[in-house]
């Protein structure tokens, strides 16, 4: 059979865990990791007579993370029962937002820093404010018998954020979980710990097939249960792939089957179907007589926005413009967090030089973040120091592997840069030695001035290794320079 | 608006109620009554009337985000048809 080309096209529905101390209607806690079932009450547990209130600080980070995303706020938004029956959810309907949700249409940049795909704008359509539901465990010892559940979670405030389908393949899926997850730590309004489930991703994917007779589009599926994004990108792989061969296997497009629920399998790499629950589809949404709806003003909205911070976007652009680095250098630092930010910008202030600063941040300050496999908060050499040790590098008095050496140093120990050169016996040599070194180097090397003047500038190199072996504190480029000042004064 | 029985066989499939032909044959019965009666309330004019949203007039009842005591697990559990030490346990949930 014949290969025909495919755009895949994804929309992305992504649940984020707020961080609140409290569920989203009852005041326990929402803590991970604890002992079953010893976080609930009577509301959460669904309880006849029980009632639910709002948690304002959950609708308040909603509406931050909300207007960071470029969302309208409407002025009035009302929250709906969602009916359905299963274990983990114990009222029988999930309290969330249908029709009248408390944001809508925004949107998120996307960019690829290796160049995988063009620049991108995914458009959002909404983002609305749910509770997650508990955790159902099936019980393999007990045999094939029950499964127990677990309601510690339930209740868990958790902002349900909506994209079009506008991405068009894996690598852009990821960029936008990616770019998603980084905006939403610098607002910090959760954890996004994705193997911990606070931040969720589900995909609805199928293809556009360009065939002899015209564009077809294949049925859409939604794969759940992608918990990094190394599986976002997989799992949306491997489905566009399954799509296309049932496709031409079967040849069913779109609207001859129902709309299909794929698992990801991470360790077997493959996407399956998953039993559908009993009419899905039919949730008989209605407004939630217990809740009553949230009204803000213009002033209240004003005042979040006011809140949110500098966003990644705009600090890229930001270290770009304004401080000279470099798409790829301000793309590392800005990607690692608010706080490598910070530092960069508290050394580039200090040090007085924005470009090595940069450098050294995006070089040497990372590698050892990555090496120890600690955040910058806990990073040994605090911005003051480094930068003592940047303005020598800048003054020329330390080259840049004698510098790696009292960095290296300094790791270790509390001493300022200058005491490290101390204790490392590294000494500044004097201008007026040095001038002289390099005199005694030129007279003594005719054939490497013949050549520096017949247009061989490389060969000054030698020079500058003789130089070190008189003396090893000597900084390469200030040899290399004077020496070709010297030369070309002959 | 009417009412048939596939409609009642359906909504009583979604709300997980089972009836026989003779209890199908009265709930539909029941329903269209039910139907009809509230139906009443289209014969009014509600033309300049705003929908809303919500029966009451009330607005933003919101609580801050301050911890209160939870139940014990033994208190959590207590109504639990079936329970283990730690867990409410109910028939196998499939397809996770
Ligand atoms: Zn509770």
């Amino acid at each position: 059979m014949s290969e025909f080309s495919y755009e895949i096209v994804i929309g992305l529905e992504v649940h984020v865990q707020l961080k609140t101390k409290t569920k989203l209607f009852c005041r326990c806690r929402t803590e991970f990791g604890n002992p079953p079932n010893t976080q609930t009450c009577p509301v959460c547990l669904g309880m006849p007579g029980s009632l639910p209130v709002m948690n304002k600080k959950a609708y308040f980070l909603s509406m931050r993370t909300a207007l960071a995303l470029n969302c309208g706020i409407p002025k009035f938004t009302k929250w709906d029962r969602k009916n359905y029956f299963y274990p983990d959810l114990p009222k029988g309907y999930q309290t969330s937002q249908f029709d009248l949700p408390m944001s809508e249409e925004g949107y998120l940049d996307i960019k690829s820093t290796k160049d995988e795909f063009e620049p991108r704008r995914v458009r959002i359509i909404r983002a609305h404010l749910e509770e997650d539901a508990g955790k159902s465990m099936h019980d393999e010892a007990a045999g094939k018998g029950d499964s127990r559940i677990d309601l510690n979670r339930t209740g868990t405030p958790l902002l349900e954020i909506v994209s079009y389908p506008d991405m068009r393949s894996a690598a852009e899926a990821k960029a936008y979980m990616q770019e998603l997850r980084l905006l939403l730590t610098y607002l910090d309004v959760s954890d996004c710990n994705m193997q911990e489930g606070s931040l969720r991703c589900d995909a609805n994917v199928n293809l556009h097939i360009t065939t002899d007779d015209g564009v077809i589009a294949t049925p859409i599926v939604e794969i759940k249960n992608m918990n990094s994004f190394r599986s976002v990108e997989r799992g949306i792989e491997y489905e566009a792939k399954r799509q296309y061969d049932v496709w031409q296997e079967t040849g069913k497009v779109l609207g001859e089957l129902p709309k299909q629920t794929r698992g990801w399998d991470d360790s077997a790499q493959v996407t399956r179907s998953q039993r559908e629950k009993e009419e899905s589809a039919d949730y008989r949404y209605f407004p939630c007589p217990d809740l009553v709806p949230v009204i803000v003003t213009d002033q209240q909205i004003e005042e979040v926005r006011q809140e949110i911070g500098e966003l990644p976007s705009a600090l890229r652009e930001r270290l770009q413009n304004e401080f000279g680095l470099t798409v790829y250098t301000a793309d590392v630092i800005v990607n690692q967090g608010l706080s490598l930010v910070e530092y960069y910008l508290e050394l580039a202030a200090a040090a007085g030089d924005n470009k090595l600063a940069g450098n050294w941040v995006q070089g040497e300050v990372l590698r050892i973040l990555n090496d120890q496999e600690i955040e910058i908060e806990d990073f040994p050499i605090d911005a003051g120091r480094l930068a003592e040790l940047l303005k020598l590098v800048q003054a020329g008095d330390l080259d840049s592997s004698k510098a790696k050496d009292v960095f290296a140093a300094m790791l270790t120990s509390d001493s300022s840069a200058a005491d490290v050169i101390k204790e490392l016996g590294i000494e500044k040599v004097d201008e007026g030695a040095l001038e002289a070194l390099c005199q005694v180097l030129v007279e003594r090397n005719q054939r490497i001035v013949d050549d520096v003047k017949s247009g061989n500038e490389k060969a000054v190199g030698a020079l500058i290794g003789q130089a070190k072996k008189e003396n090893p504190n000597v900084n390469p480029g200030q040899v290399r320079q004077i020496c070709l000042e010297i030369i070309n004064n002959l | 608006m009417s009412l048939t029985r596939q409609d009642v066989e359906k909504v009583a499939l979604l709300a997980r109620l089972k009836f026989n032909e003779d209890g199908l044959d009265k709930m539909t019965d029941h329903m269209v009554q039910i139907i009809q009666y509230v139906d009443k309330l289209s014969e009014l004019d509600t033309e300049d009337v705003q929908p809303m949203a919500h029966a009451l007039d009330i607005y933003n009842a919101l609580a801050e985000d301050e911890p209160r005591p939870s139940l014990s697990r033994e208190d959590a559990l207590k109504n639990a048809p079936k329970r283990d030490e730690e867990c409410f346990r109910v028939p196998a949930v499939l397809g996770e």
